[in-house]
């Protein structure tokens, strides 16, 4: 089923995602409006703005959790407006969540495993019955989540509890357990928060390695300055709902706008 | 923490079954055990499998419904109306009922397979879409419902003459049943009539499923519950429809061929059922959604196909055992299906623990040994008080036991298989292993 999702037309590879004059209202209230981003295939590009800007919210509308009231979303050609959660997830977007979304009371092997659950290779009556592809898929699906939580220092940890994790672990776990869906395009909201500056030194390793290693463009939110300077190609900056600046890490220090946002109207200081 | 993996489980589990097969087998047969409790037992086990159909649901996909006594109460009703017709050969065909009802149930799944084919929704959005560029949106709207009717009435057609078909080719094939010898004509009968009233009640769920399981968990079980009154207020009326039913008159004359072998027999394989169904990688995601929903859809989980799934299955258990109760005491009655009866299940699946087989199970037996045992217990005139005793006990417990008398563990062959004993790579050694196995 997933390789048939991602077959699609020829698709301009410096546009894996192409966000068009998206907005979303929510009663009254305009969360975001006419928000555009195009991302480059394999690249690192950072989302900031203060509390409320409307980050999550366009996270939330990538994935299909809201619908946007206008405008439009296409990742790798096709629009992702109206498909449900689970058929986007198929066709390659992951992503984790600020306030960690694991399965709390399963076990670190099994979170990973559930990611692997749409490309299982055998039917209800296989599982029931026993029979059929059943063993030889559970274990090479089993073998494959294990490899996959080695790759991120968790092997160790394959029985324990989800929510009995120290909290950097449940972190690397959901991030494990987002490429675990074989994404071409990984979402990540806040990964630093609540992390502290050695942990965050790891996660920005970790990033850089996970783009490397598996290929994959990543958009990432944040809220430490340090993290998206020091990782994100490209940083697109918003404040309330709208785009306020782009471009590069050295050219939003300098932005008038974004020191505004960020701190007020400039006294002389920088940030 | 789980240190004797390396033992086979289910040798254990199978021994203790086979032994409390044996131990009420033999005790009712050598007479050490008198009818009242041979029957309290059964009911016991017929709770325990309709109890696990809520376990599944509410325990392993965290789904709160209030309606599953509406299943069990069309699981003991539909299969009462096949072996009535039997015995009583009420309807000319005396197994016609049956292939009524099987008929009945394909041509409902080649309503839905013929939707499905059409692509109803995809077709009417489309439709919408392109025509909004001709037509002003109220002549586009006209048309649209049109097309949609037209597409609906195909698939309805389509049902209906499958199920008529069907009927009389069924009919004709179930004649053959009655030729068997007696005995064997009657279990042949007795089974696909616990299996059709499990399959319709299944078909139920899955039908109310779809559209309720969209609403939030406390929304879902007030629409369940309405369900079930209405499942109740149905059957009160029945009478209108099906005279046989006799509304709230009570059905009579329905053969008691409920044995301990076939409680227990319908016992160990649902359970066997729900165990691989739960330790296979779609018992994961089932538990998954109850874990947290949004997370699952984000790993790709089609949510609503598998709540449906789930509420499907849970209510074919409680098919099943909803027959096996008609066929126990031959008297089927509206009062018992009553949604105040109704939250026994949900009683026992949450003293038992939430997403926990074992603890169902036990909760099940100790439920039904609490509220008879009592009755023997207390002296005479105040046996009614057992229903003021009981209830504390479950408090007392519950106030001890927030997480039910097992919480999620299971004993024995129903734990979760651990994974193989293996040598896991380091990530260097594990790529290292891609690029030898891509080599070879």
């Amino acid at each position: 089923m997933s390789a048939n999702l991602r077959a699609v037309a020829e698709y301009d590879s410096n546009r894996i995602l192409d966000i068009r004059r998206l907005s979303i209202a929510f009663g009254g209230l305009r969360a975001v409006s006419d928000f555009d981003l195009t991302v480059p295939e394999g690249g690192l590009y950072g989302l900031i703005g203060p509390n409320g800007a409307g980050k999550t919210t366009v996270f939330n509308m990538i994935t299909g959790l809201y619908q946007p009231t206008e405008g439009d979303i296409l990742f790798m050609g096709r629009s992702l407006v109206g498909l449900p959660p689970h058929t986007i997830t198929q066709m390659g977007v992951a992503r984790t969540f600020q306030n960690i979304r694991l399965f709390p009371n399963l076990t670190v092997l099994d979170n990973v495993r559930i990611a692997y659950h749409t490309h299982v290779g055998y039917s209800l009556a296989e599982a029931i019955s026993r029979l059929g592809r059943f063993r030889h898929q559970e274990r090479l699906l089993t073998e494959r989540a294990q490899d996959f939580l080695a790759v991120f220092g968790l092997q160790d940890r394959q029985l324990e509890i989800a929510k009995n994790l120290p909290y950097g672990e449940q972190r690397r776990l959901e991030i494990a357990r987002a490429l675990a869906t074989e994404p071409r395009l990984l979402l990540l909201d806040e990964p630093a928060a609540g992390m502290n500056p050695a942990e965050v030194e790891s996660l920005m390793e970790l990033i850089h390695f996970i783009r490397d290693r598996f290929k994959l463009t990543i958009l990432l939110i944040e809220h430490q300055m340090r993290v998206v300077m020091g990782i994100c190609e490209w940083i697109t900056v918003m404040d309330f709902g709208q785009v306020i600046a782009r471009g590069t890490a050295r050219d939003i220090q300098n932005d008038e706008r974004v020191i505004e946002a960020y701190l007020g109207k400039r006294t002389g200081r920088g940030i | 923490m789980r240190t004797k993996a390396h033992l086979s489980p289910w040798a254990p589990t199978l021994f203790l079954a086979l032994g409390v097969y044996l131990l009420v087998f033999l005790a009712e047969r050598f007479g050490l055990m008198t009818p009242y409790w041979y029957q309290v037992i059964q009911l016991a086990a017929i709770t325990a499998i309709s109890s696990l159909g809520l376990n599944l649901i509410y325990g392993f996909n965290g789904q709160f419904s209030l309606g599953h006594i509406g299943f069990y109460a069309i699981g003991a009703y539909s299969s009462a109306l096949i072996t009535k017709d039997l015995a009583a050969n009420w309807s000319g065909t005396r197994i016609g009922p049956l292939a009524w009802m099987i008929a009945g149930q394909v041509g409902v799944l080649v309503v839905l397979f013929v939707a499905r084919a059409l692509r109803l929704g995809t077709v009417r959005a489309r439709l919408a879409g392109g025509l909004a560029n001709y037509l002003k949106p109220y002549e586009a709207g006209v048309l649209v419902l049109l097309v949609t009717l037209a597409l609906v009435s195909i698939a309805l057609a389509a049902g209906v003459f499958a199920a008529w078909g069907l009927q009389k080719v069924l009919a004709a094939i179930f004649q053959v049943f009655l030729s068997l010898p007696q005995g064997i004509a009657r279990s042949v009968v007795f089974l696909i009539a616990l299996l059709t009233g499990g399959a319709l009640a299944a078909l139920v769920a899955y039908l109310i499923g779809l559209p309720l399981l969209r609403l939030s968990s406390d929304y879902f079980g007030i629409a369940t519950l309405g369900f079930s009154v209405m499942i109740y207020t149905a059957l009160q009326n029945s009478d209108q429809v099906i005279p046989t039913m006799k509304g709230a008159r009570g059905m009579v004359g329905i053969p008691t061929w409920t044995t301990w072998t076939w409680v227990f027999g319908a016992l160990f394989i649902v359970v066997f059922i729900m165990r691989q169904l739960v330790h296979s990688s779609y018992g994961r995601a089932i538990i998954s959604v109850r874990e947290d929903e949004i997370a699952a859809k984000t790993m790709g989980i089609d949510v609503a196909q598998l709540k449906a799934t789930a509420f499907a299955m849970g209510g074919f258990f409680a098919g099943i055992a909803g027959g096996l109760y008609a066929h126990l005491f031959g008297f089927l009655h509206p009062s018992t299906f009553n949604f105040i009866k109704g939250f026994d299940p949900l009683i026992i699946v949450v003293f038992g623990g939430l997403g926990s087989m074992t603890g169902t199970i036990l909760a099940s037996a100790i439920f039904a040994l609490l509220i008879e045992g009592l009755r023997v217990l207390l002296p005479r005139g105040f046996e009614d008080w057992r229903f003021v005793i009981y209830p504390i006990i479950l408090l007392l417990i519950m106030l001890l036991r927030q997480q039910g008398l097992l919480g999620t563990t299971e004993w024995g062959w129903l734990r979760a298989p651990l994974p193989p004993e293996r040598d896991i790579p380091t990530p260097d050694r594990a790529a290292q292993a891609r690029v030898e196995e891509q080599e070879a």
